[in-house]
């Protein structure tokens, strides 16, 4: 079966003005619903308690609130049902640091009359394990990032690099956005799906730069739209199918995946779309925009390759012991 | 057909992720197995904290203490001894008895001394208070462990974290009693003490209030089994639970659990010193800053034994002694950071992310079959080695297995044939190329290397960095990420390139495009 068979090269390139004004377009309405509405810190960086409570049958919310309310530990507890009827969580902002009295058993004896429940879980972040989470957390995203980087300019040229972390932020921004939009709480495994991410969209973008440099090297054509125009044709088929069996295993963890590792799921899902389009339409154009001179290239290009075959030829020479 | 070292060392992989993995997938008994982690099997994890602050202040109570029972041994006449949070004050009445009580003070190590005239004031020194702080922590973690190790539940994890956090992780809790039982060992004081009655004054106990008391150094205690019995107590205690070499639980007449506990040599001294002082007066066993019972003292006491008694079950009792004999907590924790998870929703999410894990494999499976023919189920068997791979891999490390890295381990089912399909596309080029197969698939490989190569090691990157800054289970994602990618590097690059090497003749036999890549021509 073939999708994409190449027949003649698209004109990206064309459209990048056009992608551009989108993406510009996206990041910004993303910043703008981050400064409106905020993400919604779950418990691991805003410190808290979570009680997850799972019913025989459909969980009685209503009369637990009332159950609840006698309690001034649940003062201003959210009671919200998770992943199906017969299960809910309470959160509450406040955390207690004894260690005997637990807020379980406080919950169970609270409830009680309220019909046959089970405490499944119970989540108690105090104010300052969250907010040292919460630095790991920014430290973490900043340190990939420039890893990154590093790495990416080592390997490429420096105008890769900053194309790629442009990319990178894009899609991140986008993908926070989104959290912010749908009010997912955000915890340590939403930070670990924006991180895996990074490493994802990143992926995309240095298959297209790979085969960027190497039509650089290779074609005669020193027009760099050009080349960027077939490299991502021939990579069309790669980067759509990459995307879409990860897609594919995703949105299982998705479906299926359990309320846990919802929020996870969801970021990654929005993460490979934006990632996948990022590297098409984000990254390359800024390479051309940055002015990488192909034409430079190639003599440094030559230049190496006569340092080499110099270093080369002194070697084969020391070794046959001509010298 | 023909061997080539690819192949081979496929082939050795392979054999290394069946055997390794063959323990965790069956359950057997013998074997290193992958540990799963405590939100898959359920228990508790606590992060706790020390209030060190609280140790300075039990160091100098224990200073007073020592000063009080020189005094009444050498029989030198003290007044006003009070202590704070991090001074003692005494003065002594009788001039001549200075030097030496000044000689006994010089014994006691970490404290600056102040003279003036007859009143006496002793500090803790700075590096003092600093090393009592940490030896508090040092002497929690090792308390918490000898506690939990006599607990009965099968390897607890008890460790530092950071400069004053203790970690305590406790797999296979099954039910809330046992959950409520562990955290009351973990966090009880266990500080035994035994202080005398204050005689003089313990009638109009309950006319007093807290100042009251402090004003004659005497505390209010209340009684263990009914809070409205109160004592008036002499604050510095006679001796404390340090001293205690055993405790055990023993049974009185009626039947009823208690304590029986000894005494080392100095405890048993000052023990029988103090008894034989005060025959007639009261002693008070207090825990825990509650009085357990107070007996008349009839006679001298030597030996050094007692016995608690008390109202309780014969679990608690067991469970007192084993923190009596544990050691107290020089200084008491508190909760910083909990996590529990029953072990219903452990098997629930063990559940969902097999059928997610399952669910996403044969997707990619049908896809890379129908999308590729051949070179899809060469991808395919990639895919299977590598998943045996990591979990031998895990299972030798006995890395922990947590929810998100069940998720890693999918996400790596969907990434791990991206090399594959960076192959077959430059494959598929080479051939509309006019390419013969033998060139196709050595220049595809060569051609498709430093894009994965530097496609996985970013990737690498990221979840290197998730693995340093991350905590708990997001760890166990960055494991699995990272071993899948490792491991794909062999099984989607090496592997496959092993396969169609070995394969080449026939696939130069039959020349058919359609059948080994999926593409007419």
């Amino acid at each position: 079966m073939e999708f994409f068979k190449y027949t003649k090269t698209f004109n990206f390139m064309g459209k990048s003005k056009l992608a551009m004004i989108f993406s510009i377009v996206l990041v910004l309405a993303s910043y703008g619903v981050l400064l409106t509405k905020g993400l919604n810190y779950g418990v691991d960086f805003a410190g808290g308690t979570i009680v997850q409570v799972k019913y025989d049958t459909t969980a009685p919310i209503k009369e637990m609130r009332e159950k609840l309310k006698h309690d001034a530990i649940f003062e201003n507890a959210s009671i919200t049902e998770f992943g199906s009827p017969d299960e809910v969580v309470i959160r509450m902002k406040t955390s207690t640091g004894s260690v005997t009295t637990d807020i379980g058993d406080v919950t169970r004896e609270a409830l009680k009359g309220t019909g046959n429940f089970e405490i499944r879980r119970v989540d108690i972040v105090g104010p300052k394990v969250g907010s040292e989470l919460k630095e790991k957390g920014m430290m973490s995203l900043l340190l990939a990032i420039i890893g990154i980087l590093i790495y990416v300019a080592f390997r490429f040229e420096w105008r890769f690099a900053v194309a790629s972390i442009v990319a990178l932020i894009h899609d991140v921004s986008i993908a926070s956005g989104a959290i912010a939009l749908v009010g997912l709480d955000v915890n340590l495994d939403v930070l670990a799906a924006l991180l895996t991410l990074l490493g994802y969209s990143l992926n995309d973008t240095i298959i297209v730069f790979d085969r960027i440099r190497e039509g650089v090297v290779k074609s005669r054509n020193v027009e760099l739209a050009d080349i960027i125009n077939e490299s991502i044709t021939r990579t069309l088929a790669r980067t759509t199918l990459t995307s879409l069996t990860t897609f594919f295993v995703v949105f299982t963890l998705f479906m299926f995946g359990g309320e846990i590792i919802h929020s996870f799921a969801f970021t990654l899902l929005v993460g490979i779309v934006v990632g996948t389009y990022s590297s098409i339409f984000v990254a390359s154009p800024i390479l051309l925009w940055f002015g990488f001179d192909v034409k430079n290239y190639h003599t440094k290009l030559a230049e190496k390759a006569k340092r080499e075959a110099e270093k080369q030829r002194m070697r084969d020479q020391y070794e046959s012991g001509v010298m | 057909m023909k061997l080539n070292y690819r192949i081979v060392i496929f082939a050795l992989a392979i054999v290394f992720g069946i055997v390794f993995s063959v323990p965790s997938l069956l359950q057997t008994e013998q074997g290193k197995k992958v540990t799963l982690g405590l939100d898959l099997q359920g228990g508790l994890h606590m992060l706790l904290g020390v209030k060190t602050d609280e140790a300075t202040k039990s160091r100098i109570k224990s200073i007073a203490a020592s000063i009080k029972h020189f005094s009444d041994r050498k029989d030198i006449l003290i007044d006003g001894l009070t202590f704070d949070e991090a001074s003692v004050k005494f003065e002594v009445l009788d001039a001549d008895d200075l030097t030496q009580v000044k000689e006994f003070l010089s014994e006691i190590e970490g404290v600056n001394i102040n003279t003036n005239n007859l009143v006496l004031s002793l500090n803790l020194t700075p590096q003092e208070i600093v090393k009592t702080k940490k030896q508090a922590v040092d002497q929690a973690i090792e308390t918490i462990r000898n506690r939990l190790d006599q607990f009965g539940l099968s390897e607890p994890i008890v460790a530092r974290q950071g400069e004053e956090k203790i970690l305590v992780e406790l797999a296979g809790i099954k039910t809330q009693e046992e959950e409520q039982r562990a955290r009351k060992l973990i966090s009880r004081a266990a500080k035994l003490e035994m202080m005398a009655v204050d005689e003089a004054r313990n009638a109009r106990v309950n006319v007093m209030s807290d100042a009251d008391a402090a004003e004659y150094g005497d505390v209010i205690l209340s009684d263990v089994k009914d809070a409205n019995r109160k004592y008036l107590i002499h604050e510095i205690p006679i001796l404390e639970g340090g001293m205690l070499t055993n405790a055990a639980v023993g049974f009185d007449k009626n039947n009823r659990p208690l304590i029986n506990f000894s005494l080392n040599a100095e405890g048993a001294d000052i023990f029988g010193d103090f008894t034989g002082k005060n025959v007639g007066k009261r002693l008070a066993v207090v825990l825990d800053g509650k009085v357990y019972s107070a007996p008349n003292i009839n006679e001298r006491i030597g030996g050094g034994s007692g016995q608690i008694s008390g109202n309780y079950t014969v679990m608690e009792a067991k469970d007192l002694a084993i923190a009596l004999r544990s050691g107290a907590l020089l200084a008491p924790i508190f909760l910083m950071e909990k996590r529990s998870v029953g072990p219903s929703l452990g098997a629930d999410s063990i559940k969902a992310s097999l059928i997610a894990l399952v669910g996403g494999f044969v997707l990619v499976i049908i896809f890379m079959m129908v999308y590729y023919r051949l070179a899809g189920v060469v991808a395919n068997i990639a895919l299977i080695a590598n998943l045996f791979i990591l979990l031998a891999v895990m299972s030798l490390f006995g890395a922990t297995l947590t929810l998100p890295g069940m998720a890693g381990i999918v996400l790596t089912v969907g990434m791990a044939v991206d090399a594959n399909v960076i192959i077959s596309e430059r494959i598929r080029e080479l051939i509309y190329e006019g390419k013969s197969m033998h060139k196709a698939i050595e220049e595809g490989y060569a051609n498709a290397m430093s894009a994965i190569l530097d496609a996985n090691i970013t990737t690498l990157i990221a979840s290197v960095v998730l693995y340093v800054y991350g905590t708990g289970a997001i760890k166990g994602f960055a494991i699995t990420m990272s071993i899948g990618i490792l491991a794909s590097m062999l099984t989607a690059i090496l592997g496959t390139h092993g396969i169609y090497q070995m394969l080449e003749s026939k696939i130069n036999k039959t020349k058919d495009n359609k059948l080994w890549f999926g593409i007419k021509g």
